[in-house]
């Protein structure tokens, strides 16, 4: 842990102890400067010692040394996942498709939902879905039983898709203009908040049988979702689970955050979640139509 | 477990980069984490050693630049630094926050020869 600040290089805990770490955190924190540069004086600031404006990589490194160099590069770690992200976003908005990316912990229920929705929604738009799992293809499965094309991406060991398997699914999938694009996420409610696939929404489902605070466990998850469905509730008199808390806890990471309480296997609160998909749905048909019209009237000058 | 991938993506930057300027050994690599990252800096080095053994960054120390956790409170206009997405404002308590700082996973540069 650093003397200075109380922070630690990772955050990663044994039984409450920081990891001990390879590399001695005996850096401090750094803050990039402000556009308005401020001082923080809160509690939770902690001391102006740690105050560290820059970067300051070059006091790092020993100046000096032979033949060594120093390289400006820039860019995010996830560049190329982003950059795919993008493509695949642009190419979507362009046909009028509306991506969701389905997230949650294994067995939340996305599976049962996609297939319910799917029932729900078949008659209204045409649908396609790709499934990400390390494993099986037990759920393209259960969806293509609908009649609906499915594609399934096995991950092996990763624990998460990324924007080029989806970029490769996209191509193989028979999709159709102005039509919605269900991604169903590997079951992990960590890792794959990272990864941007080109969605229009990421949709985190919680079921009520994993407890209340999975929000607060799994922030990251809770905080780049754009709807929360809290699934199985027609289990709720069987269990202690508060649903008012869960919101409240949602809420703290991310305010504001829309949720709807459902039921994939009865049915309750469904037709609000099909509402929300036919809402948007329209929308990005609406936007790509007025794309295409825009370019047609650019041509034409 | 994401910090494979993450590993990953690190050594194909450095492999585009070593491809363009022309050099074959990294010493260092310098990195930003946002403190609000779900990235465990222990983890991501473990898994860079793998992933870059016979490679150009075989043997390359990274440098992790922790950055910290900023944010904007929405009701009380005050600037104030966040470990966590839940914390609230330490001036007026509310959770309407918006992050300004600490969300970055970025290559910043490489000590190369
Ligand atoms: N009681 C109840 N059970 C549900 C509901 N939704 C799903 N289930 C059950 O929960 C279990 C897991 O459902 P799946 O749909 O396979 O969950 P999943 O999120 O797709 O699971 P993974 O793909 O393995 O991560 C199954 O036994 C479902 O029948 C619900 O609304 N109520
Ligand atoms: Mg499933
Ligand atoms: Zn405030």
């Amino acid at each position: 842990m650093c003397t200075t600040c109380g922070c630690s290089v990772g955050q990663a805990r044994i039984n409450g102890k920081p990891i001990e770490s390879q590399q001695h955190p005996d850096k401090p924190l750094r803050f990039r400067p402000h556009t308005t540069q401020y001082f923080p004086t809160s509690a939770t600031a902690n001391s102006l010692e740690m105050l560290d404006f820059g970067t300051g990589i070059t006091e790092m490194h020993a100046s000096g040394m032979s033949q060594a160099r120093m390289i400006k590069i820039e860019r995010d770690i996830l560049d190329k996942n982003n950059e795919y992200a993008a493509r695949n976003r642009r190419r979507l908005a362009e046909r009028g498709i509306f991506a969701l990316n389905l997230v949650s912990s294994p067995g939340s229920g996305k599976t049962t939902l996609l297939v319910n929705t799917i029932q729900k929604l078949r008659d209204h738009f045409s649908i396609a879905v790709i499934e990400g799992d390390q494993q099986t293809d037990h759920d393209a499965a259960r969806i293509r039983a609908t009649g609906v094309p499915a594609i399934q991406i096995n991950t092996g060991k990763g624990c998460h898709l990324d924007a080029r398997m989806v970029a490769h699914a996209i191509e193989q999938l028979p999709l159709q203009d102005n039509s919605l694009l269900l991604i169903e996420n590997v079951g992990n409610l960590v890792c794959p908040s990272n990864f941007d696939l080109g969605e229009a929404h990421k949709v985190v489902i919680l079921s009520v049988t994993e407890g209340e605070d999975k929000p607060l466990k799994y922030p990251d998850m809770f905080h780049v979702a754009d709807l929360m469905l809290l699934n199985k509730c027609d289990l709720l008199p069987y269990l202690s689970f508060d649903t008012e808390l869960t919101i409240d806890y949602a809420h703290r990471i991310h305010p504001g955050l829309p949720v709807i309480s459902l039921s994939a296997t009865q049915g309750t609160g469904m037709h609000t979640w099909c509402d929300w998909i036919r809402t948007q749905c329209r929308r990005a048909a609406i936007a790509s139509e007025t794309h295409h019209n825009h370019s047609v009237t650019f041509e034409s000058i | 477990m994401h910090e494979l991938s993450l590993a990953e993506n690190l050594l194909q930057i450095i492999e585009d980069a070593a491809h363009e300027q022309q050099f074959t050994q990294v010493r260092t690599v310098f990195l930003e984490i946002g403190q609000l990252t779900c990235v465990e800096p222990e983890s991501l080095r473990f898994y860079f050693e793998i992933v870059t053994k016979d490679s150009v960054a075989q043997h390359a120390k990274l440098e992790i630049i922790e950055i910290a956790g900023q944010a904007l409170c929405k009701q009380c206009q005050q600037h104030l630094l966040i470990a966590t997405y839940y914390q609230t404002c330490s001036y007026c308590g509310s959770y309407e926050i918006k992050i300004t700082q600490g969300e970055e996973m970025r290559i910043k540069e490489l000590e190369v020869e």
